[in-house]
């Protein structure tokens, strides 16, 4: 028996020449994970259609300064309240007679952002506080996760108001209100997953490589992890929309005149036995944005379960 | 066996390449808040040595501490007392750092999908290693994409798919090629071949013996098929809730079984050979709980031979042969079992 030389054997490719083929065959390369999400994303007609309205309203949103018909802040105390289908006002005008499509699309600015935005936020930090809990496990896990639990003791709405309240009102303060809502839950998910991944042969593999915690978390649990936490957030979205919302509806987030649909939703309560098809017409877009969301993040989940 | 040689070995050939020497670790139950109430002794007081070169068996029923011990070896769980030492010196001491000792031992999991990540490649997960300790991303990926060729995957066809689009035999290909990646001179495989069919397993139990002689690897091969630890292990170690009962040379200790737990054991497996028909009784009901197992030698209430002193007294590995060692009163010299003398006088 020969003593093998170890690392010449490891380098040069040991391939028998029988089975290498003169020319070197081209390397097969698989779409990736990603890739294979969105092959699937894109044969599901529910998620297009979804996303494409999401796409529409927050362009619209964005683009509404240049493209609104009308002034949205203009009102006319002769023309309140004209129902859907008038030929000045197509969506109908408001209790002070502004125009409802315009104010609906500008509305949309900062009901998106005030939707998103404390998502985003809550995203970054509730991952990072329910990976950490996750990965090193312990008393650590316990004294984040319990402190976590204190803020379930609340009902969300009620905490959002609370905060919103105890900050003072402003879009700034409602956002950072949402933000704390919404970490706990995001927190929970990370943390779940997280321990789930953390149990994994191929974690305890990447130890025995004798890769650092950080390596092992960036490399080998992250891209595990963070799919099914977005997937959760991207559900909340609808959830931060309408509690911003209902933010606004209690003066506690946008002041009037800014159009916001929780707000506009507030100011024309007033207005449901007169002409109620106009009054529903915030809600109507609230319900759209937020059933999109929710529909297309419904699709990323099943896009992004992995065949075994 | 003729060890490679290697650059690293210290000992030389003689030195064993893992030493165990009361290895215990029990894991504490808690029950609700407040202090653990009980504890499981998972892995209680074992010894045994993995000499160079070999393939070490190690077989028992399931929670009899196999897994664990390969745990503890591997510094994937901490120990709570013995000493774990890898050519002579203290696994994460000052002379071996728990990452040193790992460039040079690797494990090979027995279920081949949750060993691998599946957002990542084959050629990532064999490459993440040795880029871990510095090798540039390209030339990593290229050792990888030898060592698939290396246990028989073509390179061109696997280096780039995710690990769902593999069967088990070819996942279990690529952790054998992921552990290999860092050079190791020990490989622990945990029952690595239990959970393929009996024709892939038969072709990775081949690749194993063939890396084996080429790279000059040792091997702790746990597993519960004996027909598997009687082709591949040139020794054998039996454990019994949290102790070695017997170790020793594969042909002596299932050809010749001193123990009657690996005689039943022996005895569980259906033979076809009326020569080696064994006359014990089978095992009758489950292992004892380890959270509180019996007095004194721990087989004794299933146990064919056991007498009131089994209760009382607790065995320690003996030697009763060359390299052959069994923990059972009945083989001891001077013992009170009755069996006892009668075989020492047989033996003499």
């Amino acid at each position: 028996m020969s003593a093998p030389v170890q690392t010449a054997s490891l380098t040069a490719p040991a391939l028998p020449a029988a089975a290498a083929p003169a020319p070197a065959p081209a390397f097969e390369r698989s779409p990736g994970y990603w890739g294979h999400v969105g092959r699937k994303l894109l044969r599901d007609p529910v998620a297009i259609g979804a996303g494409l309205v999401i796409l529409t309203i927050v362009a619209v949103a964005i683009l509404s300064p240049w493209i609104t018909p009308m002034d949205p802040y203009r009102g006319s105390m002769l023309r309140r309240l004209r129902p859907i289908g008038d030929p000045t006002y197509i969506l109908g005008s408001d209790e002070l007679g502004r125009d409802m499509l315009s104010r609906l699309m500008v509305a949309g600015r900062l009901s998106l952002f005030m939707g998103v935005t404390p998502v985003i936020l809550a995203f970054l930090i509730g991952s990072a506080i329910g990976i950490v809990a996750g990965y090193v496990g312990g008393w650590l896990n316990t004294i984040l996760m319990r402190t976590i639990d204190v803020f379930f003791a609340f009902p969300s709405v009620l905490l959002a108001i609370a905060l919103s309240g105890a900050l003072g009102a402003g879009i700034f303060n409602a956002i950072v209100s949402l933000t704390c809502v919404f970490v706990p839950q995001i927190a929970r998910v990370a943390e779940s997953v997280t321990t789930q991944i953390r149990q994994r042969d191929y974690v305890d593999a990447a130890r025995l490589s004798g890769a650092s915690s950080f390596t092992i978390v960036r490399v080998q649990v992250l891209g595990n992890v963070l799919g099914p936490i977005f997937v959760y957030a991207t559900s909340l979205i609808s959830v931060s929309m309408i509690l911003a919302s209902g933010l606004s509806f209690l003066g506690l987030g946008v002041k009037p005149p800014e159009p916001e649909w929780g707000l506009m939703l507030n100011t024309l309560r007033t207005a449901i036995y007169v002409n109620p098809l106009v009054a529903a017409l915030p809600g109507l877009a609230i319900f759209l944005v937020s059933i999109s969301f929710n529909l297309f993040s419904d699709g990323l989940r099943s896009a992004m379960e992995v065949k075994e | 066996m003729t060890p490679a040689l290697d650059p690293r070995d210290r000992g030389g050939p003689g030195q064993p390449l893992v030493s165990v020497r009361g290895l215990v670790k029990h894991f504490p139950i808690k029950k609700g808040l407040g202090r653990a109430r009980a504890v499981v002794q998972a892995v209680d007081g074992i010894d045994f040595d993995i000499l160079k070169g070999e393939t070490l068996g190690v077989v028992g029923e399931s929670g009899c501490g196999k897994s664990t011990t390969a745990r503890l070896l591997m510094g994937l769980i901490p120990h709570d007392r013995g000493d774990l030492l890898f050519d002579g010196e203290a696994i994460g001491g000052r002379d071996l750092p728990l990452r040193d000792f790992r460039r040079q031992a690797q494990m090979v999991f027995q279920d081949s999908y949750s060993s691998l990540n599946p957002r990542m490649t084959i050629e990532a997960s064999i490459s993440f290693g040795p880029r871990v300790h510095g090798t540039p991303a390209r030339r990593a990926i290229e050792e990888a994409r030898a060592l698939l060729a290396r246990v028989g995957l073509e390179p061109a066809r696997f280096a780039g798919r995710y690990p769902h689009e593999l069967s088990g035999g070819q996942r279990q290909r690529v952790n054998i090629a992921r552990a290999l990646a860092l050079n190791p001179r020990l490989v622990v495989l945990d029952e690595a071949v239990s959970a393929l069919d009996k024709s892939v397993e038969a072709q990775v139990l081949n690749l194993l013996l063939d890396l084996k002689e080429e790279f000059g690897l040792t091997y702790l091969f746990i597993s519960h098929d004996l027909n598997v630890v009687r082709f591949i292990c040139d020794r054998v170690a039996v454990m019994y809730l949290g102790r070695v009962v017997e170790i020793g040379p594969a042909e002596a200790v299932l050809g010749a079984p001193a123990h009657p737990y690996t005689a039943a054991l022996l005895a569980s497996m259906p033979s076809l050979d009326p020569d080696r028909r064994t006359e014990e009784p089978p095992l009758a009901g489950d292992p004892p709980n380890p959270i509180d197992p019996p007095s004194g030698c721990r087989f004794h209430p299933r146990c064919a031979w056991g007498e009131p002193v089994c209760a009382k007294e607790d065995p320690a590995l003996a030697d009763i042969g060359p390299h052959h060692a069994v923990a059972c009163l009945a083989r001891q010299p001077g013992a009170a079992h009755s069996r006892a003398p009668l075989l020492e006088r047989e033996a003499a």
